[in-house]
């Protein structure tokens, strides 16, 4: 590779990427594009930022080795990078915090968010109460149901949730009606968007600001001694996967590996993998992959985790896919459970279940690779807003069919 | 010079603006929609704006949404917008399409302004497609003579208005207030400060739309612009309708009512 790919600034990522929204939100990109180029350039931003990732994220995050879990991944020493140890439990922290002081220094009081999972909502009004701004946070209806939890978090924080009744009632609504409240009050409002997609700067700007998790995984690993034979990292819309790449994109020998959400398969029609699954398109921004009919009609997502159920994908993963730079393998929700259950009984460690996709990845890739290989998984969230629909999953709620009934 | 410019220029001739009237293609049905069309410019619409559904209508309010997801599950397609296309061309309307982005690009952006021309349409409204980021379908537009109507906002910048004026034909499409799609008690004095915002950039015919929904909204905007668009007021009607022929009726009504009132604005 003659040219770095690190850190490619946008709008475009070779034919991806780019910004394809409506007028209204024009003038507002360019401020934030603006601010941003300033911000990334700018000592103080910098120190900032580095002062909220050590004293209030937690960082650097920690990378643990873990070999009873290993001995199921063909004899490969896994490390996990342990983004779940982060303040608010997973990497969602190290983009909102960015973004909220972006949202200071261009002087707006109000930020909106979309979350899938509730992860990046719950970043989103923490990084809104510690910095005095009015939060509202926009979730479809049906993963206010699956992370209800989440809800009350957000809420506690002082955020106005917003159930998304529309179209699939998941994060795709959610998308769409955050964007219709920024295209209302733009005036005095920021978008903090959740994940590496959406129109420019925000691919580039979350990846960046995402970025910490590789730059710190690097360091560490070559402290061990060597680099990774492969980074694993799930990828729904792709913000923490392309963070845990960024920082590898120029070291040749590692494998770079994003698992896709397959839910019930991708042969089913029934799955959120939409490098595996889908084709090229312009959704919520940016032109990337998408699950999509043959008229451009987005398709609904199906995974079991809340984070990963999205039609669409960063468009630097689509550009990486297709460069051939990264690979994309589809997890199933049976594979992914799987994978949790594995870790939580082997490590003592409860994985989110967006995580536990990386995880199964790292299971395949290691028998693959045989004994002697060296993977890093990063596991970016923590599985406790996930543990009652995982005893569901696994049938250890006593009369857990009764109660998924009464719910009805 | 397009048709629709021809046609607005001959409309401002008489002394008015321009009633530009949308619905959806597929709401409730394919044939009440288009049935429904062809009534408006009977009652006085001089422009049918038709807009193929999309499954993520970012730009559009709760009325327009449900009926767009609704005429979706009922299978509608783009070859149904063409056909409304031709029905509104041959009652004598002036038919252009408002669409979203990634239908077009499916379908494929030279494919669309061809099938657009063969139907007789004469332009295409993207909501959610800027002329920087719309070169590919600028070029397929130009192509075969069809018009690309860009929007402008209260936002805009005016560095942003010079490229859209430059870059729209047929009209610029001003929406007056920040926001999505829906009816307003008050359109306000944002609209005329964009419409003449757009008009100092070069834009020779400006049409304002979103939240427009009355006889006196319409007297009022047709003062100063080029055409008045009106929607989601006209979706909500069929929506409420207890029947496709009631509905039709009811918005063959309104639209005379808004016919007149763009016919007072400069008396």
């Amino acid at each position: 590779m003659t040219e770095s790919l690190q850190r490619a600034p946008g709008p475009f990522f070779g034919a991806f990427g780019g910004r394809f929204v409506p007028e209204a939100l024009m003038a507002a990109l360019d401020e934030l594009t603006d601010a941003y180029d300033k911000a990334r350039v700018d000592p103080t931003f910098g120190e900032e930022l580095d002062r909220l990732a050590r004293d209030y994220t937690g960082r650097p995050s920690i990378i643990t080795e873990v070999p009873r879990f290993a001995r199921h991944a063909g004899g490969a020493t896994v490390y996990l990078k342990r983004e779940d140890l982060n303040h608010t439990g997973s990497h969602k922290i190290n983009n909102v915090l960015g973004q909220a002081l972006l949202t200071k220094r261009i002087g707006k009081t109000r930020v909106i968010a979309e979350t899938g999972a509730g992860q990046h909502g719950v970043a989103t009004a923490t990084a809104a109460a510690l910095m005095d701004l009015e939060c509202v946070i926009y979730m479809g209806e049906e993963d206010t149901e699956r992370q209800a939890l989440n809800v009350a978090r957000m809420r506690l924080l002082g955020a106005e949730v917003i159930p998304v009744r529309t179209g699939t009632r998941t994060l795709r609504d959610a998308i769409n009606e955050a964007f219709r409240d920024w295209v209302t009050n733009v005036g005095t409002t920021n978008y903090v968007f959740g994940t590496a997609a959406g129109p420019h700067p925000f691919p580039a700007m979350v990846r960046d600001l995402q970025r910490v998790i590789s730059v710190e995984a690097r360091e560490q690993m070559l402290a061990l001694g060597t680099l990774p034979d492969a980074v694993l990292a799930c990828v729904g819309g792709g913000s923490n996967a392309i963070g845990s790449f960024d920082a590898f994109l120029d070291d040749e020998g590692v494998r770079l590996i994003g698992c896709e959400a397959a839910g019930d398969g991708v042969d089913t029609g029934r799955h959120a993998a939409t490098l595996t699954g889908g084709h090229a398109g312009v959704l919520h921004g940016s032109r990337s992959y998408i699950l999509q009919d043959d008229e451009g009609q987005t398709q609904p997502s199906h995974s079991i985790s809340a984070g990963l159920d999205y039609p669409g994908v960063g468009p630097q993963h689509a550009y990486l896919s297709e460069i051939g730079r990264a690979e994309y393998w589809p997890v199933t929700d049976a594979e992914a459970m799987d994978a949790f259950r594995l870790l939580s009984r082997t490590e003592g460690i409860l994985p989110a279940i967006e995580s536990s996709h990386a995880l199964a990845g790292a299971l395949k890739l290691g028998r693959e690779f045989g004994p002697g290989a060296t993977l890093l998984v990063t596991l970016s969230g923590r599985g406790d807003k996930d543990v009652e629909q995982a005893a569901r999953w696994f049938d250890m709620l006593p009369g857990s069919r009764d109660v998924e009934g009464e719910g009805e | 010079m397009s048709a629709l410019s021809d046609r607005l220029d001959a409309i401002n001739a008489e002394g008015r603006a321009a009633l530009v009237c949308y619905l959806p293609v597929g709401f409730p049905d394919v044939d009440t929609s288009i049935r429904a069309m062809v009534a408006m410019v009977e009652a006085g619409a001089d422009v049918v704006e038709i807009g193929p559904p999309y499954s993520d209508p970012v730009l559009d309010g709760p009325v327009i949404q449900l009926a767009v997801a609704q005429a979706l599950e009922r299978g509608v397609r783009l070859k149904d917008a063409f056909a409304a296309v031709r029905a509104v061309r041959e009652a004598g309307g002036e038919p252009v399409v408002m669409s979203y982005f990634n239908p077009m690009l499916q379908y494929g952006l030279d494919r669309f302004a061809a099938d657009m021309v063969a139907a007789g349409g004469s332009g295409v409204i993207t909501p959610d497609l800027t002329p920087d980021a719309g070169e590919d379908w600028i070029a397929a537009a130009r192509a075969v003579d069809l018009d690309t109507i860009f929007l402008v906002a209260p936002s805009t910048t005016t560095e942003r208005m010079h490229l859209t004026a430059a870059a729209s034909r047929g009209f610029v499409y001003a929406t007056p207030l920040m926001g999505v799609t829906g009816e307003r008690a008050a359109v306000g004095d944002a609209a005329e400060r964009v419409v003449s915002e757009a008009r100092e950039a070069g834009a020779p015919k400006v049409c304002v739309g979103v939240g427009v929904s009355t006889r006196e909204h319409a007297a009022e905007i047709g003062r100063y612009a080029d055409g008045v668009i009106v929607g989601t007021a006209l979706v909500r009607i069929l929506a409420e309708a207890d029947t496709p022929d009631e509905g039709i009726e009811t918005l063959r009504e309104r639209v005379a009512q808004l016919a007149a009132g763009v016919r007072e604005a400069r008396q």
